[in-house]
């Protein structure tokens, strides 16, 4: 409790708030005002027995609490207007980026083409470097976008019906090398009769290889083993990805789904990743009327599953 | 095929501009570039293209006004839209007012913006 009290404070520091324009620390003061008030009432009360006196205390004490309640409102939008800007910023910044990007990536495009051959293989090195990190930035650009589009509320999708059952066979396929790479196996196992869902398929598509692609990361360095399946669960299609990897720390479960967060596993591993796959994978599935969770043991492994509503069987 | 087919590329970052007319000469298209909503316009009107690739974001007069000019004056004539313009509105927009297909810039390599033209024009 006091803990939270002391980050949303922080927040509206970030926020370039002031103390008195933090709703948090006005709804405090509000608090203490009303107890206050209220023993001054009571005591009020207590010398003049006069309904008029009582009336009248009552009358301002909720006064002083209406005029305080306003400025938390004002407060509040003080902060989701500083959300804005930020969101703002980082959507045309990213657009910025992306005209650059793009140059690079066609530049190079051209030079490793097949009509360019005076290059040695040393050369072509660096230069398909120079394509994977052009490459790389593109992703992160892209996500840093439906970021903002997510806390924004224009995260739109095109949804159509589709069989979740034939889209994870894809995904598992393009990933299978990556997986090989890696030394883990991938064993997808999909149920008969899955149902379809109405959501945008390169999306979900997303969704799953962020999962896949995390547990191939996190499994364990040698037979590594991540196990896909899919299946019908009341009304809805179960998508499950588990791995026998290093499992998330406990101290560590509450954030999985924040912006930005990456364990410390991660850290030590030197993987690449920006840490908003998990964020945009969480908005993804809640805006096609889905649940997204996982479950973790240190050492053991973790799982992570998502569930979308059957439009049709 | 003896005639080169003529593509016109409404494009005003010059390395992209650059780069799209590198690959489709060697491709064996006849290139024309305008970087520029109007002067776009004009040279669709002049040279008749058989392709327009089209930027959303230009100086002058933008990709959508420049869209619905060019689709006043000739259907038929294809245009791509090549954009790093994103949004799922922007996306509609274009294909309601006739654009035959959107692509995002960052999101394709070069030749599969080839390929796409190529489709397009049944080669």
């Amino acid at each position: 409790m006091i803990r939270d009290i002391v980050r949303s404070f922080r927040e509206c520091k970030e926020n370039g708030l002031s103390l008195w324009q933090c709703p948090s620390f006005l709804f405090i003061v509000m608090g203490l005002i009303n107890i206050c008030s209220m023993m001054g009432v009571y005591v009020v009360v207590s010398k003049y027995d006069v309904p008029e006196i009582v009336v009248l205390s009552v009358c301002s004490v909720s006064a002083i609490i209406f005029s305080i309640g306003l400025s938390i409102i004002h407060g509040f939008e003080q902060v989701s207007k500083a959300n804005k800007i930020k969101s703002e910023f980082v959507s045309i910044a990213s657009h910025q980026l992306k005209a650059p990007l793009s140059g690079m990536r066609w530049a190079s495009d051209i030079l490793l083409s097949d009509r360019n051959k005076c290059l040695n293989e040393k050369q072509n090195g660096y230069l398909r470097d120079i394509q994977e990190n052009t490459t790389r930035m593109i992703r992160l650009v892209n996500d840093l976008l439906d970021v903002s589009r997510i806390e924004n509320g224009k995260m739109d999708i095109r949804e159509n019906i589709i069989d979740v059952g034939k889209e994870a066979e894809g995904v598992v396929r393009e990933l299978n090398s990556f997986a090989l790479a890696h030394n883990a196996e991938l064993i997808l196992n999909v149920e008969d009769d899955l149902g379809l869902v109405s959501t945008e398929s390169s999306r979900i598509r997303m969704v799953m290889q962020n999962f896949i692609d995390n547990a191939i990361k996190y499994t364990k360095k040698e037979k590594g083993e991540v196990r896909i399946s899919l299946k019908n669960e009341d009304d809805f299609v179960m998508f499950i990805v588990e791995d026998n990897g290093f499992g998330i720390p406990k101290k560590e479960q509450k954030r999985v789904f924040d912006k930005f967060f990456r364990g410390d596993n991660v850290a030590k591993r030197q993987t690449i990743g920006t840490g908003l796959g998990l964020f945009i994978a969480k908005a993804l599935i809640e805006s096609s009327g889905g649940e997204i969770g996982f479950d973790s043991k240190q050492g053991k492994g973790s799982k992570f599953w998502f569930k979308l509503p059957i439009s049709k069987k | 095929m003896n005639i080169k087919k003529k593509i016109l590329v409404i494009e005003d970052e010059a390395t992209l501009q650059k780069a799209l007319d590198d690959v489709l000469s060697q491709e064996g298209f006849e290139v024309l570039s305008a970087t520029d909503g109007i002067v776009g316009l004009e040279v669709a009107k002049k040279e008749k293209p058989d392709l327009i690739l089209l930027d959303i974001i230009l100086p002058k007069m933008d990709g959508f006004e420049v869209l619905s000019k060019l689709k006043a004056n000739d259907k038929d004539t294809p245009v791509v839209i090549l954009t790093n313009l994103s949004d799922l509105n922007d996306v509609q927009k274009a294909l309601d007012l006739g654009a035959t297909t959107y692509l995002v810039k960052a999101d394709y390599h070069l030749d599969e913006v080839i390929r796409k033209i190529k489709e397009i024009l049944c080669m």
